[in-house]
């Protein structure tokens, strides 16, 4: 596998463009005067521009590891970077007024959230214990900062310090399971943890307790239930915009922890965490979807939707087949897009010191603004998983592969619970539609956030008419790990 | 038995260490007030003793006799800690200088480290008067000092990675060693910036004129020792002299080649004082004492700096130039350019 | 016993002292001196496995930098202890389980195979421990080194752009402005007459 240096460095080329163009816009921002600070802006979208550009050229189309396995690149990393850049994109576009509304618009947020991205990335093809820490360690320190970014703010600072806190400790445990498995396989390498775990007699207790601390880390970053407890506090703590960036193109990068770690690294001890999966898909469920009926808070009710798609997510890892991975990869994709409409839609319509994060606020939506209603609608109903939007196929694999897997309770279960979710999305829609607001304030829209979000919500629909456009990519990724 | 012996010799080496260097330090107060006296058109002390050669052992029987005040409320056993703190480092450090080839207490591969270690340590001395005092003025200059000494400790820590980087070793042996050849080959002239910096940065590691702020008379009536008296008092100055021969004699060491001869091969020729031309232990107590000189000719020279002076020297300067040159060197080392970097990577 | 054991336990037995120490002195900045003791002979075990580096990097970085700006900081702050000793005794069944739990776990998985010290073969090369950890670090380790390197970039970043303030009320002297000050902006010169009569 010792690939010569050059070649090596090859691999890597979009995460080195986009790490020099972060100590570029670093350096760059210090100079600019507060009224030029959009220089910034669009150079953090150039660097994400040619970053995305550069991994869809780098692509190698195999899979291809470098560093002395430390690093990987294969269909599935391919697939997850573009999505990260490419909602990321969408992230810093939909942002931008509301974080100027709010003074908050600063160089660092941006070089932050590119830093993230970076971390995403390294998270993403990482292909050891070592790089996967890393890369989660960048990407969760950008988003502690982010989220503490509002520093005149009590709710984001106390939200920041949460998350903080919890993510150390998540990031503890996760550090204890992997120093139990380094202990057990004697390497760091995800490949030779495999084939260690499969070929050789472990004792059952420790691979299980590696299991154990893995599981509740990854379920921790994730925001599966039991280990649920600092996503809603969060979300609605921080500003919108960053909850925005930590909810969608987060996730995709959490879930590919999930798949190094679980599917790559343990898959033969998927007795172990088969059943604690189990545990998280009932409880996700159920607490998600219950609970945000309750909630008036949009942004709240939105990270309890998210603790449910988790559940989702997690149903399909929970197959253990390639076409359970596929479908759980299709899934949190399109999950991001969702999360990044629907907290878009929020801080597009946030005003300068008015924040539109009660359900009350898109009361008469429809009035101010129909078209923007109607990309709600379709937001709202691709979460609830109302064909003919994505959302609806998304859950359909996921179903599928359980069933698959012979456990067709568990996927009736996920049904009911969605179907109780359906009514607190629906309550969205009511409110948009049937309810009048009296004094009418019109939406002002810049042209390209308008633009991005029309592309958004139509992509909900396209590619719930034409699935497989993207499906073929995911079933490709899944088949490459 | 053997064991023994060793433990008896290493403890004889020790000795053979530090009862010089005390009373170096000792003479050093008293070169100190005479130079700054002549200097300022003073005479400087001239009392006791013929010329006032008695005076540091005056000045310690003084001291030594003078009662320890413990101020109310203050924490006894910290109080009393901190100055052993600040001078153990100081005193420990010496472990692996080497005077001449060969001469030194412990021939470690990490040289280097240990001495850029042992002067990070000196800080909690300090810190630790400043608290353990009960006083406004000692934490004032207590944190005075902390902030200033982590500042320079990395410029300082910086220039050292320069010397490392061109001569390949940590052991301080091995650096005199590549430095052998003319007065060219010495490093103060490829590291010329990393030598700069490490010599201002190792004044105000010492907590010295200009950079002093940590005492500040004028400002915050002694700083960190304010509180101090007799031994106690006497064991913080202790430590900052030895702190200064310290420096000197590393920038000796590590700059200008430490006990290697300006005069090599040549110098050994001359006839009669041929053999104090050649490499020797008396070029490195000459180089040492020139540095030491240095640091009072400073202190009667510049005024203080302001606090925020000083960080901004530190932090904005000083790190960035060491930063740059590290840059510089490591591509003259590709480059292989003589004669300083021909070791080649 | 041999003198390398003697040292060992020595150094251990001051190492687990200093880190109860620690955790149950009164005085925050005993606790934080405790664990600048225990970090010292920590580097010292270090030493004695023939991990030079490691040992005086650990003084060199914790005891000498981080725990220097931790006693700064400890120093600042007035804490009440009894307020955070309030809880003790009604956590502290819920700590001995926990804690309990840590060590059957631990003690289960020493059985593994890579846990035991036979299957770490001790420091046999002849390479000074500085340069053979160099060489690994800037090879087949350098990619996670690279990503460690800006994942500290990112959090002097984030310390920046959390903690700094401009002031507009601070009586703060730019020192540029300072310097570039000319004769002229401070000094006026003015030619006048003497006053009376001039003869």
């Amino acid at each position: 596998m010792a690939l010569p240096l050059a070649k090596q460095f090859a691999l890597m080329v979009p995460e080195l463009f986009l790490l020099g163009m972060i100590c570029a816009i670093l350096v760059i921002d210090v100079f600019l005067k507060n009224s030029q600070r959009n220089v910034t802006y669009w150079l953090s979208q150039f660097s994400l521009l040619i970053t995305g550009i550069l991994v869809l050229t780098m692509n190698p189309g195999e899979r291809i590891t470098g560093f002395d396995g430390a690093f990987v690149s294969d269909p599935f990393s391919v697939l997850l970077k573009l999505f990260v850049v490419g909602i990321t994109i969408a992230v810093f576009v939909y942002s931008r007024p509301y974080m100027r509304d709010r003074e908050l618009f600063r160089g660092e947020y941006f070089v932050l959230g590119l830093a993230g991205v970076l971390g995403m990335m390294v998270l993403i093809s990482a292909h050891s214990l070592l790089t996967i820490y890393l890369g989660l360690e960048l990407m969760s320190l950008a988003l502690y900062a982010m989220v503490a970014f509002q520093r005149d703010s009590g709710r984001a600072s106390e939200a920041a310090m949460k998350y903080f806190v919890l993510g150390a400790l998540a990031s503890g445990l996760l550090l204890y399971g992997m120093s139990i498995l380094y202990g057990l396989t004697g390497s760091l390498d995800i490949t030779r943890i495999a084939i260690n775990l499969a070929h050789s007699p472990h004792p059952e207790v420790a691979v299980g307790l590696a299991v154990v601390f893995i599981v509740s880390g990854v379920a921790f970053k994730l925001g599966a239930v039991p280990f649920h407890m600092w996503i809603p506090d969060v979300y609605e703590g921080a500003p919108t915009s960053v909850t925005l960036y930590m909810g969608s193109v987060t996730k995709i990068a959490a879930f590919a922890m999930v798949i190094r770690l679980l599917a790559e690294a343990l898959p033969s001890a998927h007795i172990h965490w088969g059943g604690m999966l189990e545990l998280l898909i009932v409880l996700s469920l159920a607490v998600g979807n219950v609970i945000a009926i309750a909630q008036t808070s949009i942004k709240r009710m939105l990270a309890y939707s998210t603790i449910s798609h988790v559940g989702f997510v997690f149903m399909g890892v929970f197959a253990g087949t390639d076409a359970g991975y596929a479908a759980a990869t299709y899934y949190v994709l399109v999950y991001a897009l969702m999360s990044a409409g629907a907290f878009g839609m929020i801080a597009l319509l946030s005003r300068k010191g008015f924040e539109a994060e009660n359900i009350e606020d898109f009361k008469g939506l429809n009035q101010r603004s129909p078209w923007l209603a109607f990309m709600m609608l379709l937001i709202m109903f691709s979460m609830a998983g109302i064909p003919p939007t994505v959302g609806f196929y998304a859950k359909l694999v996921v179903l599928q592969a359980v069933v698959q897997v012979d456990q067709p309770w568990l996927a009736l279960y996920a049904v009911i619970m969605s179907v109780i979710g359906a009514f607190y999305y629906l309550r969205v829609v009511k409110f948009m539609y049937f309810d009048k607001v009296e004094e009418v304030v019109p939406v002002r829209l810049k042209l390209d956030a308008g633009i991005l979000m029309s592309f958004n919500g139509l992509a909900l629909l396209a590619l719930g008419m034409f699935p497989s456009v993207l499906m073929v990519y995911c079933t490709a990724a899944a088949g490459g790990l | 038995m053997n064991d023994f012996l060793f433990f008896l010799l290493t403890v004889g080496k020790i000795l053979l260490v530090v009862v010089p260097l005390l009373l170096v330090v000792a003479y050093f107060t008293f070169a100190e007030r005479k130079v700054i006296g002549y200097i300022q058109v003073r005479i400087g002390p001239n009392r006791v003793g013929p010329r006032g050669w008695l005076q540091p052992i005056a000045d310690a029987v003084k001291l030594m006799f003078k009662e320890v005040i413990i101020p109310a409320h203050a924490n006894r056993f910290l109080f009393l800690m901190a100055p052993v703190l600040a001078l153990a480092p100081a005193l420990a450090a010496w472990a692996v200088v080497p005077f001449n080839d060969g001469w030194m207490l412990a021939n470690i591969n990490a040289g280097l480290l240990y001495l850029l270690a042992m002067t990070s340590l000196g800080v909690y001395g300090i810190i630790l008067a400043g608290w353990a005092s009960n006083s406004k003025y000692a934490l004032l200059g207590a944190l005075r000092s902390a902030a200033q000494l982590v500042a320079y400790e990395i410029a300082m820590g910086f220039a050292l990675v320069g010397v490392l980087m061109a001569s390949g070793s940590l052991n301080l042996g091995d650096i005199v060693r590549a430095q052998s050849g003319t007065v060219f080959n010495w490093y103060w002239l490829p590291l010329f910036p990393m030598f700069m910096v490490y010599l201002i940065s190792g004044v105000a590691e010492t907590n010295r004129a200009p950079f002093d702020v940590a005492e500040g008379e004028s400002e915050i009536v002694a700083g960190f020792h304010v509180e101090y008296s007799g031994m106690a008092f006497a064991i913080f100055f202790l430590a900052e002299y030895a702190n200064m021969v310290l420096i000197s004699a590393l920038s000796a060491v590590l700059f200008f080649g430490g006990w290697l001869s300006p005069f090599d091969p040549v110098g050994v020729r001359v006839p009669v004082i041929g053999p104090f031309l050649g490499d020797g232990i008396q070029w490195f107590l000459f180089k040492t004492a020139v540095f030491m000189f240095l640091f009072l000719w400073f202190r009667a020279t510049f005024p203080r700096y302001r606090y925020d002076q000083i960080m901004r020297l530190g932090w904005k300067v000083l790190i960035p130039v060491t930063i740059v040159w590290i840059f510089v060197e490591g591509l003259l080392l590709a480059l292989n350019i003589g004669p300083w970097f021909t070791r080649g990577l | 016993m041999s003198y390398l054991q003697f040292v060992f336990y020595f150094f251990s037995a001051l190492t687990i002292l200093s880190a109860l120490g620690m955790i149950t002195v009164k005085n925050p900045v005993h606790a934080v001196l405790f664990l600048v003791f225990a970090f010292f002979n920590s580097a010292a075990l270090w030493i004695t496995l023939r991990a030079e580096f490691l040992g005086i990097v650990l003084v060199l970085v914790y005891v000498g930098a981080v725990m220097v700006l931790f006693l700064f900081v400890v120093m600042m702050l007035d804490i009440n202890i009894a307020k955070l000793r309030e809880g003790f005794v009604r956590f502290l069944p819920l700590g001995v389980i926990v804690a309990l739990a840590m060590v059957v776990e631990l003690g289960l998985i020493l059985g593994a195979k890579y846990f035991q010290l036979a299957g770490h073969p001790q420091n046999q090369s002849m390479l000074p421990n500085t340069e053979a950890l160099g060489n690994v670090l800037y090879t087949q380790y350098v990619y996670p080194f690279e990503i460690a390197a800006v994942v500290l970039l990112v959090a002097i970043i984030a310390a920046i752009a959390l903690t700094l303030r401009r002031r507009p009320d601070s009586k703060y002297t730019k020192p540029e402005q300072q310097i570039a000050i000319e004769r002229n902006q401070r000094v006026r010169i003015v030619k006048m007459s003497a006053e009376g009569k001039s003869k």
